[in-house]
């Protein structure tokens, strides 16, 4: 499904690290519109790896190699770092997956959600923390007065996780990141994370890559997948029931379904996927 | 196999006194694995750990394999029940090598020293014997929990408590060891009480199903019930819509 408008365009993106030969991500090509796209992959395939290469936070060892890293139509890979920082933040987001070591643990949640706002709106201290309060009620924080003076110790998962976003989406970026949202998070909240982030983004026109490990919960939520094995994309979907890759299939198998209860689940068959992976 | 009655746990004292666990009785059959599903703070891995002997203040009742036991366990006592943890990065030394991972339990339950038991069970958990040498870094988390498991069995208890086993692992590894668990099951007929928050998990594997909120059980589901997805009350309801999207 060809996007509206492209936010990001890449093509051939490879990422290696030092002098290992090994491609980390290995020939990586995808437009993201103004849509909701799902990375879905094991730990290891790359996706994580992917993310942070557009969002340009890859340490000094790793080398992105791109035909083409374009955001908002501008190539990324050839900005100098003081223009990347500007951007970040304020045209691109990132959400990590805990919300214990992504937030800054001295600092109380109302200053961190404001020093966002201070950094990317012009605006004035008193503005900030308005604009704070403001986003804060947005991600649906009961209480906002008080929860603004916790710390982040003080609160729990879902609720770091919606003041993280209420910080990433603050400048209304035209790109978010969210890597592993709801890992860390418990299933009851995982839904209401997960609404949110969507409605935000809807309400912005912002284009969002959701990289996670649960195909199912990403087939639930995104437009497309792209599976990720071993540093490449095996395939591109839009339903789960037209995976086509046995890597695919064998990650909706390995899943257990309480609807179609199994006595073994099943797991993957490596060998046979690394020969086709090897043909191809 | 377990019977648990008016089982109640409380943490701190005077105005600050919270009482986590508020009189739970349940039982579960010989062969038999029950799972406890609920929101994380609801009191699940306290009751757990109430029953594998690792919190001491709890009141009420639990009897293991017919015996009632004391809270401060005797050696026999502590062998009946064992535990895995959720996250196999923190439950394994880590500068100690797996044989001397394994051998601890036996040498701290004064059973042998355990060094020769520590082959055999690598390889029934599906590991091979030389990852003895080996550190818990140079090891996938799939392979830690792997260890975990096996520890847990070195002293032959005849039940396994088990803590979200699978929430630190990816979707193909929580298959490889769900596998294993319900062999090691089958093999040496042992009684699970399984923990953790992910629905299909604990439908996967339990044939019966405690639903907990704020330290007590609001629902009682069995195979067919979660087939289904039968509810008997709106919490579990709730649960089992946020589960499957």
């Amino acid at each position: 499904m060809p996007a509206p408008e492209t936010v990001l365009s890449v093509r051939n993106l490879a990422v290696r690290f030092g002098r290992s030969k090994l491609r980390a991500v290995d020939g990586v090509s995808l437009d993201l519109g103004t849509e909701r796209l799902g990375i879905v992959g094991e730990s290891g395939s790359g996706k994580s790896t992917l993310g942070r290469a557009i969002m340009r936070l890859l340490p000094n060892a790793a080398h992105v190699e791109a035909a083409t890293l374009d955001f908002d139509g501008k190539p990324l890979l050839t900005r100098p770092e003081r223009e990347m920082r500007t951007l970040r933040g304020n045209r691109m987001a990132l959400i990590m997956q805990d919300p214990r070591y992504s937030l800054n643990p001295v600092l109380s949640v109302g200053k961190q959600v404001a020093e966002a706002a201070l950094l990317h709106g012009k605006i004035g201290k008193k503005e900030a923390y308005a604009k704070a309060a403001d986003m804060l009620a947005r991600v649906r924080i009961a209480d906002v007065e008080r929860v603004m003076s916790l710390y982040p110790h003080q609160i729990s998962g879902g609720m770091g996780q919606r003041v993280m976003i209420a910080m990433m989406l603050l400048a209304k970026p035209r790109l978010v990141v969210a890597d592993e949202p709801t890992s860390a998070l418990d299933v009851s909240v995982r839904g209401d994370v997960l609404n949110l982030l969507d409605e935000l983004v809807r309400e912005n026109n912002s284009g969002l890559m959701l990289i996670s490990h649960d195909i199912r919960m990403v087939a639930a939520f995104c437009q497309r997948i792209l599976v990720m094995y071993k540093g490449r994309v095996v395939e591109t979907l839009t339903r789960l029931d037209e995976a086509q890759h046995p890597y695919t299939r064998g990650l909706i198998a390995a899943m257990p379904d309480p609807r179609n209860p199994v006595q073994r689940l099943q797991t993957l068959d490596r060998r046979a996927i690394d020969a086709l992976e090897a043909r191809s | 196999m377990i019977e648990v009655s008016n089982l109640s746990v409380s943490f701190g004292s005077g105005e600050a006194r919270r009482q986590v666990v508020k009189g739970v009785s349940f039982v579960v059959g010989k062969g038999e694995t029950l799972g406890i599903v609920g929101e994380s703070g609801c009191g699940k891995s306290t009751v757990l750990r109430s029953l594998a002997g690792l919190d001491r203040h709890w009141e009420g009742e639990i009897r293991l394999a017919g015996n009632a036991v004391d809270r401060e366990r005797s050696r026999e006592q502590l062998k009946l029940a064992q535990m895995v943890f959720q996250d196999p990065y923190g439950s394994i030394h880590p500068r100690h090598r797996i044989e001397r991972v394994l051998a601890e339990p036996a040498r701290a339950m004064k059973i042998g020293d355990g060094w020769s038991r520590v082959a055999p069970s690598l390889e029934q958990v599906g590991l091979p014997a030389n990852f003895a040498e080996r550190f818990p870094h140079e090891l996938s988390g799939g392979q830690r929990q792997r260890v975990a498991i096996a520890r847990a069995l070195m002293l032959e208890p005849e039940i396994l408590l088990l803590d979200e086993p699978t929430s630190a692992l990816d979707v193909s590894v929580q298959a490889e060891v769900l596998n294993l668990l319900s062999d090691l099951r089958e093999e040496r007929n042992l009684t699970y009480v399984l923990v953790s928050h992910d629905l299909s998990v604990i439908a996967h594997m339990c044939d019966r199903v405690l639903v907990m909120k704020d330290g007590a059980f609001v629902d009682e589901l069995d195979k067919g019930a979660l087939e289904q997805g039968q509810t008997h009350h709106p919490y579990s309801k709730q649960l089992f819509k946020a589960s499957f999207l």
